[in-house]
């Protein structure tokens, strides 16, 4: 009778883990063959024509997503690991208070920005960078508001990185008379280099993926930006545009497709990058 | 000169600590400047409509200054509910399958797809959900029936929080010590009633903890919302004489409301957005501070056991 | 009389309120080995991360009285010439994740050295002393992990060597390291001293019987305070301690 009961119960778990990978696959597995279906070399090398019927395919999408990942880890990447470097490395020899207090702000602000919804970071960016400081919707506002999104990200992955460095490199260092600044660059920084990468790249999928703070702060012009202050479309927001005003689902689904390819592929590095620092620690 | 060296040394190492501390006040900085810009535009609106008329009037309808936003919180309340009833159980099992149940090959098939889920950006979760759940549900036979609302929204977003209700639980579970299990199996418990009796209960606040923080992340959900909710600025209502027809409802959520009206309005209705955007935060806040309690308790409980 | 290299008197550390060492003075010979021994927990390591500032890592300690080195208050000494002129070997060896070569010259680097040639040079130099240039002359551009746990710490003394400091810190550099091992690194110390002053913390009396030339034996009192009980050469703090709680402790009757 126990015995039964185990048996029951467990089937119920097997078919929640068994629920959860066959939930996966339908939709990724949808989205890709129904997407790659309507995809041809073509898709990749034109831009959307900008008719109502959402003809022509997503280069130029393409070149404002990496635009705007590429400026949005400009900004994010220095302040985040900075911010992270301090946290770890600076903050427990804070003697004073006013720098303890520094440190508990900052502690502070990444809790707090880790679970802001997307949206009030469009909105921040919305009254901030397009209208209070006029730069419209643009690459710029839509990047400036994009790095607030992922600062706090880099700030986590950093801080586990560094705390994964043994202390043991750090004494080393500095009995040997390298400054606290010398020993981060030459001997933490590099082993930590590795863990601090996943955090880049888990932003840039963030970026990749974000779709309600670009369409409160990047516009939605289907040309290839020529300048910081160009509106422009990221290929998640080509989405939303071919599915809500084009009704061009076809369309829709064949970005939507190569965007979960890249979304995997992003998934899979950050997976092979943590594999090799489990090993290399071990 | 090893001095003057060394002077060199210590420039280097205050300016490097000094750019190292304002790089770690952006964090805060930022959230300084999202309260104060989301609050000095909602002002407007505040002193204009009432804070009070705002939560409590149903009318939103900026041609006529109506600003009332109960249809919203009653929209997102709801779809966070609908996507609760049906995801929480889908995750907990996740959890402690993962945590308890699964022999390590099936593991490493289930943790990656439950990634993979966190990952997929939620513009197509939205376009999967019009193109493929939407017509599923249209195909309910009730008046009024469209497809898009809370029901297809809610199961929507059930998926959408999945990874991060399973991932916390399933790591509050790990964290019960490995001695209450043995324990209780030395006693003569079955797997199973050591699971349901020791470990889930020890891990409780953990597991709630995990509940609460996808509850924050169904609330702040956006785009997908708005592809598959129908976003009509109404009080959800039964359809029919069953209650649970008001699932069929369409509605609009907080988080929608900002996106779709924030790039045309202008004046008091710019404002009420803001202040929408005030009512958002301010939930979602409550309920993430919830969250953090309830897992700091779950530790310190882990500890002192 | 012999010359003094390392000094403290009425030298105390507390962790916040916690009075961890108290009013130690003692002088240190140069050229020697002089080591640290008594029951963990006695202040020993503390007493030994003294001399080159490493204990103001650890938030909240303080310190009064005096430490010198050479004459100079180690104090007012800027930290990074004091810890080139006292180098510290760990417990557990700990190269950096980098190529022998590149661990080596890590200090020569750090304090401004940019010649190529005189950095090779100071590699070979280091490393012969370490007694470790022969087993690695052929892979000083391979990885420092790839070395024996023996091998690694006598890198870590070469690495500590190339800054040519005045005083090497030791702290149990030899109770992670296998017997053979740890042979070797006695050896090492032996012939090191001609050039430097060695301190050792060891746990283990018969290497401070075999390899140090003075013993300062430490005690915790009532406070669990670290006191120094007893301080002169090693055959004498072994053969006729002049403290009762001396002799208990090396004739094996507690810690």
């Amino acid at each position: 009778m126990r015995k039964l009961v185990q048996n029951a119960a467990f089937t119920v778990f097997w078919m929640a883990g068994l629920g959860a990978v066959l939930i996966m696959l339908s939709v990724v597995g949808y989205v890709v063959f129904k997407g790659f279906a309507d995809i041809t070399p073509e898709f990749f090398t034109t831009s959307p024509r900008g008719g109502l019927s959402g003809e022509g395919g997503i280069q130029s999408t393409i070149i404002t997503t990496v635009y705007l990942v590429v400026l949005t880890l400009l900004v994010a990447t220095p302040l985040g690991v900075g911010a992270g470097i301090y946290l770890v490395e600076y903050a427990d020899q804070a003697r004073s208070g006013f720098m303890k207090r520094i440190t508990s702000a900052a502690r502070f602000g990444v809790e707090t920005l880790a679970g802001v919804p997307s949206i009030i970071f469009g909105l921040f960016g919305y009254a901030l960078f397009v209208t209070a400081l006029k730069l419209g919707f643009s690459l710029a506002s839509a990047a400036l508001a994009g790095s607030c999104l992922i600062i706090p990200v880099i700030i986590r992955t950093t801080e586990e990185a560094l705390k994964a460095v043994p202390d043991s490199y750090r004494e080393g260092s500095l009995a040997l008379g390298a400054s606290r600044w010398e020993t981060i660059w030459k001997v933490i920084l590099p082993s930590a280099f590795p863990g601090i990468t996943t955090g880049i790249v888990l932003g840039a999928g963030r970026i990749v993926s974000e779709t309600a703070i670009f369409f409160v702060t990047l516009g939605g012009s289907y040309r290839t930006p020529t300048s910081l202050l160009a509106s422009g479309r990221s290929m998640a927001l080509h989405v939303y545009y071919l599915a809500m005003e084009t009704r061009a689902f076809d369309k829709a689904m064949a970005t939507a497709a190569v965007l979960v390819v890249l979304v995997i592929l992003m998934n899979l590095s950050i997976n092979m990058i943590s594999r090799r620092i489990t090993r290399d620690t071990r | 000169m090893p001095h003057g060296r060394s002077t060199v040394k210590n420039r280097v190492e205050n300016t490097m600590k000094t750019v190292l501390m304002i790089s770690a006040l952006s964090s805060v900085a930022i959230v300084f400047l999202i309260g104060f810009f989301t609050l000095k535009e909602s002002i407007p609106a505040f002193r204009g409509i009432g804070p009070l008329n705002m939560l409590t009037e149903k009318v939103w309808r900026p041609g006529q200054d109506s600003y009332g936003i109960l249809a919203m919180i009653a929209g997102s309340g709801l779809v966070t509910l609908g996507s609760v009833l049906i995801g929480v159980p889908l995750a907990l099992g996740c959890a402690v399958f993962l945590a308890e149940v699964a022999p390590k090959w099936m593991a490493e098939i289930v943790r990656p797809s439950v990634e993979l889920l966190a990952g997929i950006p939620s513009v197509v979760y939205g376009l999967f959900g019009m193109v493929v759940l939407v017509p599923l549900v249209r195909g309910i036979e009730v008046p009024g029936n469209t497809g898009f609302g809370l029901l297809s929204a809610s199961v929507v977003l059930a998926v959408m929080i999945l990874p991060t209700i399973a991932s916390v639980a399933e790591s509050a579970l790990r964290s019960v010590p490995r001695s209450y299990y043995n324990g209780s199996l030395a006693l003569g418990a079955t797997r199973w009633e050591t699971i349901w009796r020791v470990n889930i209960p020890a891990a409780r606040s953990g597991i709630l903890s995990a509940v609460v923080l996808g509850l924050g992340r169904a609330l702040g959900e956006t785009i997908a919302m708005i592809m598959v909710i129908g976003n009509s600025v109404i009080m959800p209502k039964a359809l029919t004489g069953n209650p649970l027809s008001i699932f069929l409802s369409r509605a609009r959520t907080l988080t929608g409301n900002i996106a779709v009206e924030i790039s045309y309005a202008t004046g008091v209705h710019e404002s009420a957005l803001f202040a929408t955007g005030v009512v958002l935060f301010l939930l979602i806040m409550i309920v993430n501070t919830s969250a953090r309690g309830l897992l700091k308790a779950s530790i310190e409980g882990g500890r002192r056991k | 009389m012999e010359q003094v290299r390392l000094t403290t008197r009425d030298y105390s550390l507390f962790y916040g309120e916690f009075r961890a060492l108290n009013r130690i003075s003692l002088s240190i010979p140069a050229n020697r080995i002089t080591a640290f021994i008594g029951p963990s927990g006695c202040g020993k390591s503390t007493l030994l991360r003294s001399f080159n500032r490493m204990n103001e890592l650890i938030p909240g300690v303080r310190t009064e009285g005096t430490v010198l080195l050479d004459e100079g208050d180690i104090f007012r000494e800027d930290v990074v010439n004091l810890r080139k002129r006292v180098g510290m070997v760990f417990q557990r060896p700990n190269p950096f994740p980098k190529t022998i070569y590149d661990n080596v010259t890590y200090g020569p680097r750090v304090h401004g050295m940019k010649n190529r040639s005189k950095l090779a040079a100071i590699a070979e130099e280091s490393l012969t002393r370490a007694a470790l240039w022969d087993e690695v002359k052929d892979q000083l551009h391979k990885s420092a992990m790839a070395l024996s746990g023996g091998q690694q710490q006598r890198l870590c003394i070469a690495r500590a060597i190339a800054v040519s400091p005045e005083v090497i810190l030791m702290d149990e550099p030899a109770s992670a390291l296998d017997p053979v091992a740890t042979i070797k690194i006695e050896e090492l110390m032996n012939s090191l001293k001609e050039k430097y002053t060695i301190v050792i913390v060891t746990h283990n009396m018969q290497q401070a019987a075999r390899v140090s030339d003075f013993t300062a034996f430490l005690l915790t009192d009532e406070n669990r305070a670290g006191n120094m009980v007893e301080f002169g050469p090693t055959n004498r703090i072994f053969t006729s301690p002049s403290d009762r709680r001396t002799e208990d402790y090396i004739t094996g009757r507690f810690g």
